[in-house]
């Protein structure tokens, strides 16, 4: 077959992505999208146009060459789509999981201008799988350096940061105080979006390949302070995230019913309590749940809840119950992922939208029996540009619940910050740090990820490891200073 | 993996293990916590810290076998290994020379209060202790005790050791006493007694500082499955505490959140039991 024709790709229409059966998917924790097959992914990267000025690179966060690994996969070459893949991006078996692509590449692909986008995410996770599946790209560290880096916590900022330092022949230990690497990846995101199998595979690969020491169950701040690291590092990079949960305060949050949206997505993936009680962690789920917030972390609370639900109602011969995300602004303004949206829909999830809860209400037994809220309409846009929503007077109403799921953002964890003088922090408690170099106001000290920018993306978070890692990598080998 | 160098039963219920982690041994300090994990399968379990070595980075632990997890725990040997140990976790306590002290242990919170006395008594305090449990055997460490106390009282709710009294009993004499000057109470226990305590000091106003053990997930302030609501608001045990004033406590609202997932860990002791029960049942037809 012959070159095709800039007329041709165009007419060709993307791919959708196989998934799971809707009906199937809400009784189980099994991957909901099932990945491109060959044929449909050489097909829909032949929907790409190559652009001499690509725009989609300039959407993602750590520029991946995007029209490169595309030709590559359409060549069938698959060795060096993930040659390409692999120079900008350790994780893209992650990443084409989880990154929100209708605003990063996709949202930036000259086709979505007129029509649909180059699914660049799925294909992205097609070279990932492949990478995983085959191992054709071995990491190579380079000649030993002599230099000791300290990484600590071990979500996508502190992985990618230690796998380029390793790369460079310096010594990387990674602290983390859970037991097990991946940050969020593993603790946060369920196994139905990114299955851990994935996770672990990305890290026991790169940790092996490039002999980078693995550090659980260390607290920094606790069991070692900063102020020691400094003492047998060179270089200490902090990727701690943004792990502690906000509650709404609001009367009744101490009820027995009420937990934040990392309590419940934490027994339920790193826990993994949805498999109590083979597993030791229990978690307790309501007929009638209500998650608070919209983002991606409310839409993975709630997709875990209808889940639950329908396991334990399975079990016990009974009606599921409802799961409903309660979101105080409208549809339009839903950060989460649009795809997680639509998956949320498909799955049951009620959406109440411009409603916001004023009181949660407990029974005599101080557990929670319902919740109050208030409707809510759009004002004037406020700083952000988005529509401020306001309270409707006298239009008070209680839902009929017996769970509610905060999830409502999260600050930097202060642990780390014990006996850190002279890291500067903002009033909202992130560290502050140069963005591109991710230099703080501690010598030797560089920051990356939800610590600096409090919670945001996976890319993100590496991008901001892999710059980090460049600027400690020329501060080491003498390229330049700290002043 | 994290080895067990020693293991001792001090009651049916309770057993004492001191365990290899020198990364948690190094910085330990009175009134921290850690938490473990058995296996691939186990959930984290906080657990006071009772003691430690630093030159032999070893951490004594004591608790009592309660649920599922602290009996399998229990059933470990010297020699065996635990999947995770993480910590040292929390604030130390805050030792001064305060004076006179009292510090309060029941049941297994004896094991976490013996190195509080022992740092009050080193900071110069006089040091008065009152240890209890419901009987005779589940009361442990009388002589660690007493070497670290200028007086100790035991009580037994039967009667069968010491006095037979509630713990709040002699406490209340204590404080009743005005030569005695008792300038600050510990007390380490279950959460009820604790609360009963934290009664029995309020009339004469002497700070009371009490150990909270809450449920907790991760222990380092991701989930706040941990909070208890204090006069000025929630907070997390993990992080903020583990030691609280304990006249600031909502007792009642931590009292019924302790209680949360009682069916859940009911069920899984029963399964285990089961499980157990039909391993033996297994060998022995083998023979
Ligand atoms: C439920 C959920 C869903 C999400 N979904 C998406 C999504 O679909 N797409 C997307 O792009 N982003 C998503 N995000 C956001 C994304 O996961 C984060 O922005 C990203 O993981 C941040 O990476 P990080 O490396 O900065 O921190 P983290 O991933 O938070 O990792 C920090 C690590 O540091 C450890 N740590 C903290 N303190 C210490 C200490 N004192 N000592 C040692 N270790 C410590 C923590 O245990 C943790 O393992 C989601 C987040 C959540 C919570
Ligand atoms: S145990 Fe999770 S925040 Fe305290």
């Amino acid at each position: 077959m012959g070159e095709l024709t800039m007329q041709e790709r165009m007419k060709i229409k993307r791919h959708a992505m196989p998934n799971q059966d809707q009906e199937a998917r809400r009784g189980n924790f099994s991957e909901v999208a099932l990945g491109y097959t060959a044929e449909m992914a050489r097909k829909e990267a032949d929907r790409c146009l190559q652009c001499k000025d690509p725009q989609c690179i300039k959407g993602c966060p750590v520029g991946v060459m995007i029209p490169q690994f595309i030709k590559a996969l359409r060549e069938g070459d698959m060795v060096k789509a993930v040659e390409w893949m692999k120079v900008k991006n350790n994780l893209p078996a992650v990443c084409g999981r989880v990154c929100p692509q209708e605003v990063q590449c996709e949202g930036h692909c000259i086709l979505g201008k007129k029509g649909e986008a180059v699914a660049i995410g799925r294909l992205e996770r097609f070279v990932g799988d492949f990478e995983l599946e085959h191992r054709t790209c071995p990491l190579v560290k380079a000649a030993g350096t002599g230099k000791k880096i300290a990484v600590v916590g071990s979500g996508p900022a502190g992985l990618t940061c230690s796998v380029d330092l390793a790369r460079q022949g310096h010594h990387v230990s990674m602290f983390e105080s859970l037991h097990g690497p991946g940050g969020v990846l593993i603790y946060g995101i369920p196994e139905f979006r990114l299955p851990k199998s994935v996770v672990h595979g990305e890290i026991g690969y790169a940790v092996d390949c490039l002999g980078i020491e693995l550090k659980t169950d260390h607290v920094i701040g606790r069991s070692f302070t900063l102020g020691e690291l400094l003492e047998d590092y060179d270089a200490v990079f902090l990727g701690t995230g943004a792990g502690l949960p906000s509650f709404m305060r609001i009367p009744g949050i101490n009820l027995n019913g009420v937990m934040s949206a990392n309590e419940f997505l934490t027994r339920v993936n790193l826990m993994k309590a949805y498999q109590f009680p083979d597993y030791d962690t229990p978690v307790r789920i309501g007929k009638k749940v209500a998650v608070i917030g919209a983002g991606n972390v409310a839409m993975d609370a709630v997709r875990c809840s209808v889940r639950l639900q329908r396991i334990l109602a399975e079990r016990n011969a009974t009606a599921p119950g409802e799961a409903h995300i309660v979101y105080r602004r409208s549809s339009g303004e839903i950060p989460a992922r649009m795809e997680e949206y639509h998956h949320a829909r498909e799955e049951g999830v009620i959406f109440d939208l411009l409603t916001n809860p004023v009181e949660i209400l407990g029974d005599e037994k101080r557990a929670v029996k319902g919740l109050r809220c208030i409707r809510m309409e759009l004002g004037e846009p406020d700083k952000s540009g988005r529509r401020q929503p306001v309270p409707v007077e006298g239009s008070e109403f209680v839902m009929d619940v017996d769970t509610v799921i905060m999830a409502l953002g999260t600050n930097p964890n202060p642990i780390v910050f014990v006996d850190a003088e002279g890291l500067d922090r903002t009033r909202q408690g992130t560290a502050v740090a140069d963005a591109a170099t991710g230099r703080t106001m501690k010598k030797r000290v560089w920051a990356g990820g939800d610590v600096v920018t409090g919670a945001a993306t996976v890319i993100s978070a590496m991008g901001a490891g892999k710059r980090a890692a460049a600027d400690i990598n020329a501060f080491l080998k003498g390229e330049n200073t700290w002043d | 993996m994290y080895r067990i160098l020693k293991k001792e039963v001090l009651s049916d219920v309770v057993k004492l293990m001191e365990i290899e982690a020198p990364h948690v041994a190094r910085r330990a300090r009175a009134g921290q916590f850690v938490i473990v994990r058995i296996d691939e399968f186990g959930e984290r379990i906080p657990l006071t810290i009772a003691d430690y070595d630093r030159d032999r980075g070893a951490i004594t632990l004591i608790f009592q076998e309660l649920g599922k997890s602290t009996i399998q725990l229990g059933r470990l040997r010297t020699g065996d290994s635990i999947a995770s140990f993480a910590g040292p976790l929390g604030h130390p306590t805050e030792i001064e020379n305060y004076g006179t002290v009292a510090c309060v242990g029941g049941g297994v919170g004896i094991a976490p209060i013996y190195p509080i006395a022992r740092a009050l008594k080193q900071a110069g305090n006089r040091v008065i202790s009152v240890i209890g449990a419901r009987t005779k055997e589940l009361i442990f460490w009388e002589e660690k005790m007493r070497a670290v106390s200028d007086a100790l009282i035991i009580c037994t709710d039967d009667g069968s050791h010491g006095r037979k009294a509630l713990v709040t009993e002699p406490l209340k004499e204590l404080l009743e006493n005005r030569e005695m000057k008792i300038s600050r109470v510990w007390a380490i226990g279950p959460a009820i007694m604790m609360k009963f305590v934290t009664l029995a000091t309020r009339p004469y106003t002497v700070p009371t500082t009490v150990s909270l053990n809450t449920i907790m997930i991760d222990g380092t302030g991701m989930c706040g499955g941990c909070r208890v609501l204090l006069e000025e608001g929630s907070k997390f045990v993990c992080v903020d505490g583990p030691e609280f004033d304990g006249h600031k406590v909502d007792w009642d609202n931590l009292l019924s959140r302790l209680t949360f997932y009682r069916d859940e860990e009911k069920r899984a002791l029963d399964l285990y039991n089961h499980k157990c029960n039909l391993d033996k049942a297994t060998v022995a037809e083998d023979r």
